[in-house]
């Protein structure tokens, strides 16, 4: 699946599709509590603005509701909420990262991060395993850790994470 | 070039005849049974008609025999597509007023030289 | 010129199977003894059918079985023998094994030898010995060096559409031919009919021609003329044939007949190979018969559309506001387009229910033979069209539902008799189109639900408290709850651990209902309403706080004010509105939902009464909006199922609203833990 087209104006800046170098790992890196994300950038649909969603009656507080994404239901997750960080009301500026999730059968979730950062190339001997270091997210939903640019990035497990059972 | 009726009530048998015959120049009409055939050929005129013999509603050899009242395909070649090679059945096709008939199963190559033999 | 036959399989199948579905509803519609004999001549023409397309199409093995099959009927067609069970018995056996075998040939997997062998052996042997063995290699081919042929038409042979000229010239293509004629027969030409033959020919053929291949020309003509072939006089020829071998005495033009098939199959066994990749990929893709009829009505709709797009776009380019008029009469033409085009996409999807209904009748036979009971089927509505997609999913429960009447519903002849009843017993299926859904009912004259039975087996499950009084139709309701089954015998004909809960389950889960209504001693009648489609909906849009949804149309009884002092607290049921002489559950939508906007005040609000399986429920809502055709898009697809939701739709202005189930709404009301917020599952 490397001919995803990602016609987005975000991504266009980032510019990522024409920097692929062997071997590497792309990763998309956003910024959650001032900590440092990233997830696989094949995954990533598309990149949008917050919108309103409409919200569904008795599910957990981290899903926000559902939005139209051209014609599809797409569920929206406050990852804030997700991973018991304090909430963030949502502005202009509040960020929506739409991925592809591998289950049973594909799912589309989109997920509210505070902002997106950046497209890296990653090595995978950059990569580390995740050590069990106490923090607020469960090592679980964590494929790895690398460091870019002094920065600690946790790289997510999208399909763990925003496996069925785990949004509620 | 000739116009052609062809009447089966298998729609593949009908899609390889027609092809067969579109394939080798000619215009063809198809048809699902004699009663369809018959409506058809009553506002139209044909070179050859090809009928199947047993089909729902009307029969191929009635077909034959209420064309043969028409004064437009009193002279015209009618055969008869059939899977009875038997002489009572071919009796009852001439018996009928059919020109001839053609054996099933046939292959296209075999219903382009009766198709040509019998238009010369 | 060769043309590959392979392009057509995909309709020889097609057409094979429907023509194997008619086979079969023909022979299970047959009467013993007394066949109906239009039923025994379709039966006929769908083997003969498909003999005639498996030859043409390279099925050899397929044609050569359904040869012995289609002798079977043409005697049954010719009265030449009698209708029996053992036949009709045999007869559906061999539909069974010809859908077999085609299955395999378009799966180009291989067929099973042993059933199709023990099938045909059955059928010879039923043929018995006059089964008519291929006749035997032609007569040895007489040749000589020239014929001598004399050719007198009958007088209508030119109405036969035969021409002796074209006779001439396939003569001619095979010898030196001269042609003598005899012009005695001519009359005067006041008598004369143009239309008729009153000439005659002497024709001498020269060359090494067989006189097989003579007779092959005039066969289309023997009968219709007076023909002697003799062999030409001739020195070279030491054995002269002494006899004119008169026409009747020709070979039989079986000969040549025979080598056909065989030549046919090896022509196309290597189309066959060739096509195997395609046509398995063919068979894999899901497809359905639109009539010309509906695309020429959709190419129409387009063609509109269309119009109304290049109107608007033109009055679009120069617009001022005096043509405001001309804008808004567009739109509405617009609108009005797009409304009959979904119609008519809608009704693509569309298909008579008889697609459903037509494996029962072959389902009846079987099981009802299985249980020595007699019953017979009686369909009706087969027209009634319903979505395909709804269709697929009916089937089961369908299928369950009659197994159920056959098993549990009707009884066997021997009690029939004792009861007074006919030995025979009756189901029926009946369909038919009511507002915008449709209505399908099973029914039986036969026992009906043992009320005392039903109600001890659901105190023994504890379904319900012993000592219970209850209704005989609250009692019928119980065999729909969870871990019921009556059967006191897990029988292979309805026990197969699906409980008729999982009937009522699957049909809600379309959008419809099941209900049953029976008598002891009279019979059961089972009712199975469902949506025509499960694409599109009416629904009526309401506002919660700041919130939009959709109650669908159909489960709407009626909306009313409320009105001060129509609302009572029940201890323990909570708020009930009194609608006329019925006391209504009330529920708060913002309550079930765990909203934190909405009026809390129900003289400020609305109820909406709404109903799901004879269950009235009053929903408050703030403000009624909008009635409109909403697409359902399912919740499930990227998200899960929520309870108390159907699904959602997108609004005109390109937000989503969700849809209401009546059902788990209902459900919620009565079970709140289902109303409460899900826990975060966190990982530890």
């Amino acid at each position: 699946m490397t001919e995803m087209t990602l016609n987005n104006e975000i991504l266009d800046m980032f510019d990522v599709m024409g920097s692929v170098e062997e071997g590497m790992q792309q990763f998309l890196t956003f910024e959650l509590h001032s900590e440092h994300y990233g997830v696989e950038i094949l995954r990533v649909q598309e990149i949008k603005g917050w919108d309103h969603v409409t919200p569904i009656p008795n599910t957990p507080p981290h899903v926000c509701g559902v939005l139209n994404l051209r014609g599809a239901i797409v569920p929206i997750v406050d990852l804030r909420l997700f991973f018991d960080m304090p909430f963030q009301p949502y502005t202009k500026t509040t960020v929506v990262v739409v991925l592809r999730v591998e289950d049973v059968t594909p799912r589309t979730v989109g997920i509210v991060v505070d902002a997106v950062s950046d497209a890296h190339n990653v090595h995978p001997d950059d990569i580390r395993e995740t050590p069990d270091f106490g923090a607020v997210v469960s090592t679980a939903f964590i494929s790895g850790i690398t460091r870019i640019d002094d920065n600690m990035v946790m790289l997510l497990d999208v399909d763990t994470l925003l496996s069925s059972e785990q949004i509620g | 070039m000739a116009n052609i009726l062809a009447v089966d009530d298998s729609a593949s048998m009908r899609q390889m005849v027609a092809f067969t015959l579109k394939g080798a120049g000619h215009v063809v009409t198809d048809a699902e049974d004699g009663k369809h055939a018959l409506d058809i050929a009553r506002g139209r005129a044909f070179d050859l008609v090809l009928t199947d013999v047993n089909m729902p509603v009307m029969d191929g050899l009635s077909l034959t025999r209420e064309l043969r009242k028409l004064a437009n395909y009193r002279f015209i070649p009618i055969l008869v597509l059939t899977t009875e090679a038997g002489p009572e059945k071919k009796q009852e096709g001439r018996a009928a007023g059919a020109t001839g008939w053609l054996v099933k199963p046939f292959n296209p190559e075999q219903l382009l030289a009766t198709v040509k033999k019998v238009l010369g | 010129m060769s043309i590959d036959v392979s392009q057509f399989h995909q309709v020889f199948f097609e057409e094979s199977f429907e023509g194997l579905d008619a086979m079969e509803m023909g022979l299970l519609g047959m009467q013993e003894g007394s066949p109906d004999m239009e039923i025994v001549n379709t039966i006929f023409r769908a083997a003969h059918s498909i003999k005639g397309g498996a030859g043409t199409f390279g099925f050899a093995q397929v044609s050569e079985f359904t040869h012995g099959l289609e002798t079977l009927l043409d005697q049954m067609r010719n009265g030449q023998r009698d209708v029996s069970s053992e036949a009709v018995n045999l007869l559906l056996q061999a539909v069974d094994v010809l859908r077999e075998m085609l299955t395999a040939v378009q799966q180009s997997e291989d067929v099973d030898c042993w059933r199709v062998n023990e099938v045909s052996t059955q059928i010879e042997a039923l043929l018995g010995s006059d089964s008519d063995l291929p006749a035997a290699e032609a007569p040895s081919e007489a040749t000589a060096s020239g014929w001598l042929i004399d050719f007198k038409p009958h007088p209508h042979l030119l109405q036969t559409g035969n021409d002796p000229i074209r006779l001439f010239n396939e003569l001619r293509e095979l010898g030196q031919l001269t042609v003598t004629l005899n012009s005695a027969g001519l009359p005067a030409f006041s008598d004369l009919d143009p239309e008729e033959s009153y000439l005659s020919w002497q024709l001498a053929l020269e060359g090494d021609v067989s006189l097989a291949q003579i007779n092959e020309i005039f066969e289309w003509v023997e009968g219709d003329c007076d023909l002697t072939i003799s062999p030409l006089a001739s020195a070279d020829t030491a054995e002269v044939i002494d006899e004119p071998v008169a026409v009747e005495d020709m070979p039989s033009p079986q000969a040549e007949i025979i080598s056909e098939p065989a030549q046919a199959a090896n022509t196309v066994k290597s189309t066959a190979a060739e096509s195997k990749k395609a046509v398995k990929n063919d068979a894999a893709l899901a497809s359905i018969r639109v009539s010309t009829d509906k695309v020429d009505s959709l190419i129409n709709l387009v063609g509109e559309l269309v119009i109304t797009q290049s109107m608007l776009s033109q009055l679009g380019e120069n617009f001022d506001p005096s043509r405001l008029a001309q804008l808004i009469d567009g739109l509405e033409q617009l609108e009005r387009n797009t409304r009959e085009l979904q119609e008519g996409i809608m009704r693509i999807r569309m298909l008579p229910i008889s697609f459903a209904f037509n494996r029962f009748p072959r389902l009846v036979h079987d099981l009802s033979g299985k249980m020595g009971k007699q019953v017979e089927l009686q369909l009706s509505g087969e027209q009634t069209e319903l979505d395909k997609t709804v269709m697929e999913k009916i089937g089961d429960p369908l299928v369950h539902l009659v197994r159920n009447s056959l098993d549990h519903g009707l009884e066997t002849p021997e009690k029939r008799l004792a009861a007074g009843k006919p030995e025979s017993g009756l189901l029926q299926l009946n369909a038919y189109h009511q507002g915008g859904n449709i209505v399908i009912e099973i029914s039986d004259d036969g026992a009906g639900l043992n009320e005392d039975k039903i109600l001890q087996k659901a105190i023994e499950k504890g379904l319900v408290p012993a000592g219970e009084q209850l209704s005989a139709d609250k009692i019928h309701e119980l065999i729909f709850m969870p871990g019921f089954s009556t059967a006191d015998v897990v029988s292979d004909v309805s026990g197969r651990g699906v409980g008729m809960d999982v009937v009522r389950k699957n049909i809600n889960s379309l959008g419809g209902s099941v209900e049953v209504v029976s008598e002891r001693g009279v019979g059961s009648t089972f009712t199975i309403r469902l949506p025509l489609t499960l694409a599109i909906m009416d629904g009526q849009t309401i506002q919660v706080g700041d919130q939009k949804y959709i109650i669908p149309l159909i489960s709407i009884i009626e909306s009313v004010e409320i009105k001060p002092g129509t609302v009572k607290n029940v201890t323990g049921k909570g708020e009930v509105y009194t609608l006329r002489d019925e006391y209504v559950p009330l529920i708060r939508l913002r309550e079930v939902f765990n909203l934190d906007v909405g009026s809390d005040t129900l003289d400020e609000g609305l109820l909406v009464v709404v109903e799901f399986e004879d269950r009235k429920v009053g929903l408050f809502v703030d403000e009624l909006l909008a009635q409109q055709q909403v697409v359902i898009k399912s919740l499930e697809t990227n998200y899960r199922k929520v309870t108390g939701i159907a699904g959602a739709t997108i609004l005109g202005d390109g937000t989503v609203a969700l849809i209401l189930d009546i059902a788990g709404l209902q459900a919620m009301y009565r079970d709140p833990a289902l109303a409460k917020p899900l826990r975060t599952i966190q990982a530890a």
